[in-house]
């Protein structure tokens, strides 16, 4: 499953994410990560036993958590199954079935880079 | 008794339209009947083969008749929900373009959204100049108008329905955002437009039946063939067709307008042409299959008109979603709708059995012999090599940093080429890398401070091309390296601003 992880920039010096690995022996793969000035955003992919753990020792650290389980919706009556999303999708989040485009959400990791390719902008990152 | 080469009129299967009998198959599945039953049992058994494609055609628009205000107005310059349409043709008859911009939302709102919203039945808000004359006194108008409110609007569009279209990727280090949609680094994807099996001109490759006037269906209406389109280029298989319909009768299913990132407003159109199984020959072509249409790959990493091929591909290696590239698996996407495209070849297929659906006799053949001319240019724009300083001064890796600093104030500049012992461009230190490397107190060699990833230029490269490079990527000075990667000069932002200054004082 994967987290959404919102750092405040008070604690984002803090080796956060290995802290919580030592805790919770949970293996933890980065998806994403962005750390400027004002915020920090990382997604992580973890195991759905470990998830409410690895969720509830990042939250002790003061870190926001967002489980994200739909993080990208589509407007079904935009999308015309174009596949401008498909190729450019770093985790395959999109694919053809019967030359429909299909989501399979769970891969997601809220890039963003599917938003500004889809022509009829039918694609939206669920606020986090 | 029929002879051994099977023909068949087009009155013959009109008749059998009208009657209700005729039997139509789409393009998807005529393949597998000629194999099954050869181009004569396929002439015998299949009337009509229904094609369909629905894919970004930017070369689109309407003209709309707005009728006479009172008092009139010859109309100068015109505006539809802040999009600008063409209104010097005559006094109330506009042009509404689909990839013009809007003045107020930029690219993600165009000629192709003020289409889509016509058809879909919005008020559209219209705004006007006039030229004022004694016979159209009115200078200024402001309307609202809805699709049923003009006296025509007519979709003409001067190129769509490209019998097959070169795919897409980008060996560059960067992202590009083109009408090929969103092309990753390092050839990260490939992208292809065109239904391929389905398109209508790869089944009348030779355009036997395809002509001036032929009917078609255009965004859900029953539309027309004008003549060939602009570019049209049949010796290489890349033919075109000039469209007109009544956007009146137009359906926002087989309409959509759409936005490419960084690119602009396009309107995806829906066109399915019917084809009548007239004799061997056409049953032969209906029966293309992916694998007969080829393409090519081409890198849209190279921003020139002559783009390098790096792969021949059929539309089956397209659609298998994966192409080789020197050894790698490169993912492949369309960004027309085949899905779409398959559903117009099947409302097509069902307009003709039930007798909705006529086929015509062309007029006047398309020219079967037409190529495309790159433009001629008369005015040459000077490359990097014109303009470029010559007088480069280059450091090697290994000096310390007060050195470049000295090297720096001794000239009138203020970037360094960092380069190999055999010349080659290896990193750049500027002088506000050396300024910060000052601050925070490092004094020792530039290799730790030089930037390694250095965007650099041609001798041969247009400036217009230099100086968007200049833009994209935010900085002042372009290295310029030969051949064999050697530091030849230097393009700096204040030689690409002197030229423009001078060019305005000619």
């Amino acid at each position: 499953m994967k987290l959404m992880l919102h750092v405040a920039p008070e604690i984002v010096r803090q080796p956060l994410i290995a802290s919580v690995i030592l805790e919770t022996a949970a293996l933890v793969n980065i998806e994403r990560a962005s750390i400027d000035a004002v915020s920090g955003e990382i997604v992580i992919e973890v195991d759905p036993d470990k998830c409410k753990e690895v969720k509830a020792a990042f939250e002790d650290r003061g870190v926001r958590v967002v489980l994200l389980e739909i993080p990208v919706i589509r407007d079904e009556n935009e999308c015309i199954h174009c596949g401008g999303c498909v190729s450019i999708c770093p985790t395959g989040t999109f694919r053809f079935e019967d030359w429909k485009v299909v989501a399979d959400s769970g891969k997601c990791i809220q890039c963003g880079a599917c938003v500004s390719a889809c022509p009829q902008r039918a694609l939206k990152l669920v606020l986090r | 008794m029929r002879s051994n080469v099977q023909e068949k009129s087009l009155s013959e299967i009109n008749e059998r339209i009208r009657d209700g009998n005729a039997r139509v198959v789409t393009a998807e599945e005529m393949p597998d009947i000629v194999d099954e039953l050869g181009t004569a049992g396929a002439v015998r058994e299949v009337d009509v083969v229904t094609t369909g494609t629905f894919g970004a055609m930017c070369s689109s628009g309407v003209f709309l008749n707005l009728g006479h205000s009172d008092p009139p107005i010859k109309i100068l310059k015109a505006y539809l929900n802040k999009v600008e349409a063409y209104g010097g043709v005559a006094a109330v008859d506009l042009f509404l373009g689909a990839t013009q911009a809007s003045e107020d939302r930029g690219i993600e709102y165009g000629g192709a959204h003020v289409i889509e919203d016509l058809v879909a039945g919005r008020p559209i808000e219209v705004e006007a100049v006039g030229a004022g004359t004694d016979c159209y006194p009115q200078l200024e108008l402001e309307t609202s108008l809805r699709l049923e409110d003009f006296n025509q609007a007519t979709m003409l569009n001067p190129r769509n329905a490209y019998q097959k279209y070169n795919a897409a990727t980008n060996s560059s280090d960067r992202t590009m955002h083109t009408y090929m949609g969103t092309l990753l680094p390092r050839y990260g994807n490939i992208h292809y437009s065109g239904a391929g099996v389905l398109s209508p001109i790869s089944n009348d490759p030779n355009l036997d039946y395809i002509g001036v006037g032929t009917r078609i269906f255009l965004c859900g209406a029953q539309g027309y063939v004008v003549g060939s389109g602009t570019q049209h280029n049949p010796q290489d298989h890349f033919s075109t067709l000039m469209v007109t319909g009544d956007l009146k009768q137009m359906d926002t299913r087989y309409l959509r307008a759409a936005t490419f990132h960084k690119y602009g407003p396009s309107l995806y159109v829906g066109i399915g042409i019917p084809i009548p199984v007239l004799n061997e020959q056409i049953a032969k072509n209906t029966a293309v299959r992916d694998r007969d249409i080829m393409t090519s790959v081409m890198d849209y990493g190279i921003q020139r008109r002559s783009k390098p091929v790096v792969k021949e591909v059929s539309y089956e290696d397209l659609k298998s979603g994966f192409i080789d590239l020197n050894g790698k698996e490169v993912q492949t996407s369309s960004l027309s709708s085949f899905f779409h495209a398959r559903e117009i070849a099947g409302v097509l297929k069902s307009q003709v059995e039930k007798g909705e659906f006529l086929l015509t006799q062309s007029v006047t053949p398309l020219p079967k012999e037409a190529r495309v001319k790159p433009m001629k240019q008369t005015k040459e724009f000077p490359n990097v090599e014109d303009v470029m300083s010559r007088e480069v001064v280059t450091v090697r890796e290994d000096i310390p940093i007060d050195q470049a600093a000295r090297t720096i104030i001794g000239g009138s500049f203020d970037h360094l080429p960092v380069t190999s012992a055999d010349g080659r461009l290896i990193g750049i230190v500027t002088a506000w890398d050396i300024s910060k490397a000052v601050a925070n107190g490092k004094t020792s060699r530039i290799s730790e401070i030089m930037t390694r990833k250095v965007v650099s230029s041609t001798p041969d490269e247009p400036i217009e091309l230099a100086a968007r490079k200049l833009d994209t990527h935010s900085i002042s000075a372009l290295p310029v390296v030969d051949k064999q990667g050697r530091v030849t000069g230097m393009v700096t932002s204040n030689d690409l601003s002197r030229l423009f200054a001078r060019r305005r004082l000619i």
